[in-house]
């Protein structure tokens, strides 16, 4: 193969990856640029990619007459609650694991990662009656424990794996310099494994930002995150495409955002492991 | 003060027994060295040393007292491992900081004892550098740095030097025997590698499938070595075992000649032989002799011998050279 | 390799998750056994009497659970199908010398991160819509018909949708697995005269199997639980054409109020889900001794 060949196959690779990812990305892209438009604009017959009025309105209407902000903070309290809660009950558990195994270890980490398996509906109604007694309906505390338990084993999962590639030995070492298990696990473990911690959050933040069986069926009008608030645009309301555009663009973006820092961990996380 | 001593102790991992009932003085200054083949239980036993695992049976004495369920970190021991288990996330001066700031010492202390340990292990220049940066032998001087400055009562070394290159290997040995002559301090060194236990050790243990087959000095295990065993794995190249001549008593099964012990004759001697590969390593060489149903003996001879492939050839040794050993391995004086 | 008491104190920091754990799994779910077991409806108090296995048979024997559970197996089937061969495709693609294919991998995966409702409405809105939405605009443009999606093809427009969102897990994870393979392998296979076809079937298929296999097997999890995507587009309709079981034991339950007929399909999904995480756990099992 020459090097002018190479040179045009390469073209040719760009070419056909561009525009199938131009494809893929496209409904995305639309959505962004249909938020920019006037309502008119966004049904045109003849839609146009740049060519058209650019405005804020839509945004300005969103958060105006919707509690959008309130949504939000639900959001982000629900998946950030829920993951550093989720940690701090992983992160021993995780310690436990991949430091002192036993031969029950690993029926441990498997029947964890089974519970994961449980299809949501088989527990609904208790759950849904719980709550109702419990009074943790359409509150912000009942989402983030649910959240917690539902992403728990992924967290363990996860945590276990990057713990694993950390050597015991540097954990020995630690011990013979005289440090408590507290110093061992605060200025070396944790310290060490800080990159794995932290895409656990992040791709924990992710899955529970758009967890969307759970927060559609336990919340109303006061928690509920930003995946129900825009399910009510399935009511006509939907049909007023720059609008739905702009919440959607507002719900979406920052964790997209935070999904293209964390892709690499996504892949192990999500595999549990199988494929890194 | 740093003696260890051993008593009676034993470790079962699940059902599996790796250590057997096994007494060990280690007297106090002393530079010991655990030797044998992998899997013979001196590492399972520097780490019991060490705390890190638990003893099934018998008693851990450190300076005559009992430390046997002492969590590692109250036992006033150091230890280097083998892949040296720096923090990777702190800088060599926080690394060697670590124990010295977990025992709670002044800082004004802890800088000059770091400055200290840096001058003598060469690390000034690195101080601030992370693990990540240094090279092994760098690497390895840290990992003791961070042992000597919290002025253990011993050391513990995990197979230090098998992670690094031959060369370094040499400089490493000779700075380690170096310090524990400045420090007078206890060592207790396991590694697989005899050449290692030889040069380095006071007395050398040795190890195989869970019991300590002899303890001794390098010359004695050299010269009186107790049985088949002992003598195989010290000295190198390794002794030649022959079956037992037929005019040798009854119960000697086999005997053992160590290779510089051979000498080589054109006319006569015990055994005739045919050269196979010789090996020239300049100073000295090594001839494979394929010996007519005996197998092949390793020679070793000078380093300009004019012998070539497929040559003839007669060995012999000298009787006060030669070992006996009976059917169950034990040597016969 | 441990001391009694890092073991001890190992059941200490276990004890947390475990105990969490087993409450999250086991409560609920004998809730849901006893209440599928008892003619329970949350509009009519009182009468909680034991039926046996009354309502296990009037969900069986439902034509809508029949309707559903085609449907649920269309549905995971179907986007199992596109998001595999789609995601073999994207990867052998992404994996070749490409100019930006770190702007083109962030484009490949960002459907991904939009979250279900998100998605199920701008696909239902802004494309698949008759009169507005984007592809009946180009239908008309090209001198078609536009197509009434939800109207017309519903099970196969949720299909789409679940598919898009799904493609970029597929794909990135075979990525990986298409990266890990060693180069020296496809060299010696173009000394030995394989074609590009051979090289894809004799080395690259069978080094992907284990990738596929593990995005086979979680893509199913997720799927069998697809509900938000149903109840912003359709819900469930037109009739059940569109209506998985567990949308089916949501209207059961929660539209209907019936908590024992919902019970009695959320048992049955638990025994489907069960049969299903078993092929899972053993390929999870293989990967944790490899």
């Amino acid at each position: 193969m020459t090097i002018k060949d190479s040179r045009r196959s390469k073209l040719i690779y760009t070419i056909a990856a561009w525009t199938i990812s131009g494809m893929i990305f496209f409904p995305i892209l639309w959505t962004l640029i249909t938020s920019f438009k006037t309502e008119a604009e966004a049904i045109s017959a003849s839609p146009s990619l740049y060519a058209f009025d650019w405005t804020l309105e839509n945004y300005r209407d969103v958060l105006s007459r919707s509690p959008y902000f309130n949504h939000f903070w639900n959001s982000v309290v629900i998946s950030l609650g829920s993951s550093l809660l989720g940690l701090l009950i992983a992160v021993p558990a995780a310690w436990s694991m991949a430091f002192v195994q036993t031969k029950k270890t690993k029926h441990l980490l498997m029947w964890m990662l089974s519970t994961k398996m449980l299809p949501p509906v088989g527990v609904l109604i208790p759950i849904y009656l719980l709550f109702r007694d419990f009074a943790l309906l359409d509150t912000k505390l009942g989402l983030v424990i649910v959240m917690t338990l539902i992403n728990l084993p992924i967290m363990v999962w996860m945590l276990y794996t990057y713990f694993r590639e950390i050597p015991n030995e540097i954990l020995e070492a630690s011990r013979m310099d005289g440090a408590t298990i507290g110093e061992e696990i605060f200025h070396v473990l944790l310290p060490i494994a800080l990159p794995g911690i932290a895409s656990t959050l992040l791709l924990n933040v992710i899955l529970s930002w758009n967890e969307a069986f759970w927060t559609l069926i336990l919340t109303a009008a006061n928690a509920a995150p930003l995946t129900a608030f825009i399910a009510s645009y399935s009511s006509p309301e939907g049909l007023f495409y720059a609008k739905l555009s702009a919440a959607s663009a507002m719900a979406i973006v920052p964790i997209l955002i935070l999904g293209w820092f964390s892709q690499k961990q996504l892949v192990r996380g999500l595999s549990f492991g199988a494929v890194k | 003060m740093g003696s260890i001593t051993l008593k009676q102790v034993t470790k079962n991992f699940d059902e599996v027994n790796v250590i057997k009932p096994l007494d060990l003085e280690i007297k106090d200054g002393e530079f010991i060295v655990f030797v044998g083949p992998s899997g013979c239980g001196k590492s399972t036993l520097l780490r019991m040393i060490a705390g890190l695992e638990d003893t099934t049976s018998g008693n851990i004495e450190i300076d005559g007292i009992d430390a046997t369920k002492t969590p590692p970190a109250k036992r006033g021991l150091a230890m280097v491992f083998q892949s040296y288990a720096l923090y990777p996330h702190m800088t060599v001066r926080n690394n060697i900081a670590f124990p010295l700031k977990r025992a709670k010492v002044s800082p004004a202390e802890i800088e000059s004892k770091i400055a200290n340990a840096a001058k003598i292990l060469n690390l000034t220049d690195y101080l601030d550098r992370k693990p990540g940066q240094l090279s092994g032998g760098q690497r390895q001087r840290v990992a003791i740095g961070r042992a000597i400055v919290r002025q253990p009562s011993a050391f513990l070394f995990d197979e230090p030097l098998s992670n690094l290159d031959a060369s370094l290997r040499v400089n490493m040995r000779l700075e380690i025997s170096e310090l524990h002559k400045s420090l007078a301090t206890t060592m207790t060194y396991v590694t697989h590698d005899q050449v290692e236990a030889m040069t380095m050790a006071d007395r050398i243990a040795v190890f195989n499938a869970g019991i300590i087959e002899q303890v001794g000095t390098p010359l004695e295990l050299y010269k009186n070595p107790v049985n088949k065993f002992v003598a195989g794995f010290i000295g190198s190249p390794k002794m030649n075992f022959i079956d037992a001549p037929q005019n040798e008593d009854a119960n000697v099964s086999c005997i053992g000649i160590r290779p510089e012990h051979i000498t080589l004759s054109t006319e006569q001697g015990t055994w005739a032989g045919t050269v196979g590969v010789i090996e020239h390593l300049g100073s000295e060489s090594f001839l494979h002799i394929n010996i007519e149903g005996k197998g092949t003996v390793t020679v070793k001879a000078d380093g300009d011998c004019p012998l070539k492939y497929g040559d003839s050839i007669y060995l012999s040794a000298p009787a006060d050279k030669v070992l006996k050993f009976d059917n169950n391995g034990l040597t016969i004086r | 390799m441990a001391t009694t008491n890092s073991r001890t104190l190992a059941r200490f920091m276990l004890l947390p998750s475990v105990i969490l754990l087993l409450a999250w799994m086991i409560v609920p779910l004998c809730m849901t056994l006893y209440f599928s077991f008892i003619d329970y409806n949350l509009l009519v108090p009182g009468d909680k009497e034991f039926v046996g296995f009354l309502n296990y048979e009037f969900f069986l024997t439902d034509p809508a659970f029949f309707e559903s559970f085609f449907n649920t197996l269309y549905l995971v089937t179907g986007v199992l199908l596109i998001t595999i061969c789609g995601g073999i495709g994207l990867a052998i693609l992404l994996d070749q010398a490409i100019w930006g294919r770190n702007y083109v991998r962030i484009m490949v995966l960002a459907p991904f991160f939009v979250m279900p409702t998100v998605s199920a409405l701008v696909w239902k809105n802004m494309l698949m819509n008759p009169v507005n939405g984007l592809f009946a605009h180009f239908a008309i443009w090209l001198g078609f018909e536009p197509i009434d999606f939800f109207a017309q093809m519903p099970l196969f427009s949720i299909i789409i949708i679940v598919s898009w969102q799904w493609l970029p897990f597929a794909a990135l994870i075979l990525l990986t697995a298409i990266q890990s393979l060693d180069r020296e392998q496809l060299e010696a296979a173009d000394l030995d005269g394989a074609g590009p076809f051979s090289k894809f079937f004799y080395i690259v298929l069978p080094h992907l199997s284990r990738a596929i296999t593990a995005v086979i097997l979680i893509e199913t999890i997720f799927l069998l639980s697809i509900f938000a995507e149903i109840l912003v587009t359709t819900s469930g309709g037109p009739g059940y054409s569109s209506t998985n079981i567990t949308y089916l034991i949501y209207t059961q339950s929660l539209l209907q109020f019936d908590v024992g007929g919902g019970s009695a399909g959320g048992i049955v999904a638990v025994i489907i889900a069960n049969i299903v995480a078993i092929f899972l756990m053993r390929l999870i099992g293989k990967n944790l001794e490899g």
